[in-house]
């Protein structure tokens, strides 16, 4: 097991992350965050709290997208629970920030685009990851913003814990897959 | 994740936990259902067959919008019309249907027990829609769904099952349903339409109509099941509706605001009148909208990959 990001470095990541989406989107008026259910939604709570600090604007669209119904593998996969959806804004003509904790083989991202997209027509869809498993990519999806990239193998497992739900923010790398 | 179960035969194969991801899942469903695209691609790879030996509307149509919804390709078959009038086997029929490539059958069928013994001799997942007087799942489980929502948690709520309890596979669903999520049950009716002994199934029995309905927070009205009473039960449909319909003035002579289902199709002036049935009390329409979530549920569920025992 190596420890890729410590709570320090991870909370500076973060950090990095909002400031470059304010940069880019300054004020948010024409810009939606969505995270991606389950465990993309630690991320996407934290990142929407520091730009909502960063750009003084406190009415950000803030969603989160399941996409299990969207998923390519339901026969070949154990059935997934669902997770709730709540998109309580239009996304039609805005800009939106996908935001998922790890980004592997790009499937889930395609999910989320194909189950995005059924909501409307957005301006522009852009990708914040955490952590970017480089070389490991099954789809052509790149990142726009990403914390941290990492080359593993596929036995490897990268695992994210958040304060909120398993009492500590650290990023690690395992080598084995813990079941 | 997923179900304990390969088909769904019966609610009394079913655990508890299996009817709350059943319920989980169909709350993700109903949102789909509000969206202005309806629909996901779930099962785009999946085909379902409905197979009908007996008449539906709802039911047919439910199941046909939930497998649509799923982005699952349909097809459907009824028994008239069909080869069955030429004397094909229940299995042969089935088989012939399932190497056209067919991924799930979705059946009723007017003998009690059809499903199972179908389930024995093939492969694909099986949906009882319904068999004879025995059970209609999916019913039991959208009327659960329904109160649930009405109610909040089911336990220690009283439910009235009104009118023909022997004839009913709704009635038995009900009982082993609502019994797992910790309800208490009456039935009643006409003793003629009450079966012996099924006080052995965990509920109580009350002939008077307007002490069940007094007694319930929610009061199931089933239909009189004509087309399978083979001698005469009681004397007339007026005489029944006199005694055991439920009309309005009962509704207003009681205090509280019980609610009011009914399975469908309804007999309006038999077991139960247009103003109870149309009353703000009803959510027999909501029970239909339900359905497509409830049956939307228990498809996606079934079509997971299952672990295989050696």
């Amino acid at each position: 097991m190596k420890t890729l990001l410590n709570s320090t470095l991870m909370n500076i990541t973060l950090q990095r992350l909002a400031h470059q989406l304010v940069e880019n989107h300054l004020s948010f008026t024409d810009t939606a965050i969505i995270g991606i259910q389950p465990r993309g939604i630690f991320l996407s709570n934290r990142i929407a709290q520091l730009v909502k600090k960063i750009s003084g604007n406190n009415n950000i669209d803030y969603g989160l997208l399941d996409i299990t119904f969207y998923r390519d593998d339901v026969h070949s996969a154990h059935i997934h629970v669902p997770s709730d959806t709540t998109i309580p804004f239009s996304i039609e003509g805005k800009n939106v920030v996908l935001i998922d904790d790890v980004l592997h083989t790009g499937r889930t991202i395609r999910s989320a685009m194909d189950a995005l997209i059924d909501f409307g027509r957005p301006k522009r869809v852009e990708l914040l990851t955490l952590i970017d498993r480089r070389f490991s990519r099954e789809l052509p999806i790149q990142p726009d913003y990403n914390g941290y990239s990492v080359d593993t193998i596929l036995t490897q497992k990268v695992k994210v814990y958040w304060q909120e739900k398993d009492g500590k923010d650290e990023v690690v790398l395992l080598d084995k897959v813990v079941s | 994740m997923g179900l304990s179960v390969k088909h769904l035969l019966g609610i009394k194969e079913l655990n508890v936990q299996d009817i709350e991801q059943i319920f989980k899942t169909a709350d993700n469903f109903k949102q789909v259902l509000q969206r202005p695209i309806k629909k996901v691609p779930t099962l785009r790879d999946t085909t379902v067959a409905n197979i009908f030996f007996e008449n539906s509307t709802r039911t047919r149509l439910s199941f046909e919008l939930a497998e649509k919804r799923l982005g699952a390709d349909v097809v459907n078959f009824s028994a008239s019309g069909s080869s069955v009038s030429k004397g094909e086997t229940l299995i042969d029929t089935v088989n012939n249907i399932l190497a056209m490539k067919v991924d799930m059958v979705v059946m009723r069928h007017s003998a009690s027990g059809a499903p199972w013994f179908l389930a024995n001799h093939i492969d694909a997942s099986i949906v009882n829609a319904g068999d004879g007087t025995n059970e209609h799942p999916t019913q039991a489980l959208l009327d659960a769904y329904s109160m649930r929502e009405k109610l909040g948690s089911l336990k220690g709520r009283r439910i009235a099952l009104l009118g023909d309890i022997m004839h009913s596979r709704v009635a038995l669903s009900n009982i082993y349903c609502l019994n797992k999520l910790g309800a208490e049950v009456t039935v009643s009716g006409p003793p003629t339409l009450i079966p012996k002994h099924i006080e052995s199934l965990g509920v109580r029995v009350e002939y008077d109509v307007k002490k069940a309905l007094e007694w319930c927070d929610v009061a199931n009205v089933l239909r009189i099941q004509l087309e399978r009473q083979h001698k005469p039960l009681f004397s007339t449909l007026r005489e029944y509706a006199m005694y055991y319909g439920v009309n309005k003035s009962m509704l207003d002579s009681i205090e509280r605001d019980i609610v009011i289902m009914h399975p469908g199709p309804i007999n309006r002036g038999v077991e139960i009148n247009s103003d109870v049935a149309d009353s703000k009390q009803s959510i027999i329409l909501g029970q239909v909208e339900n359905g497509v979530a409830i049956r939307m549920a228990v498809i996606y569920l079934l079509s997971g990959k299952r672990e295989v025992v050696e």
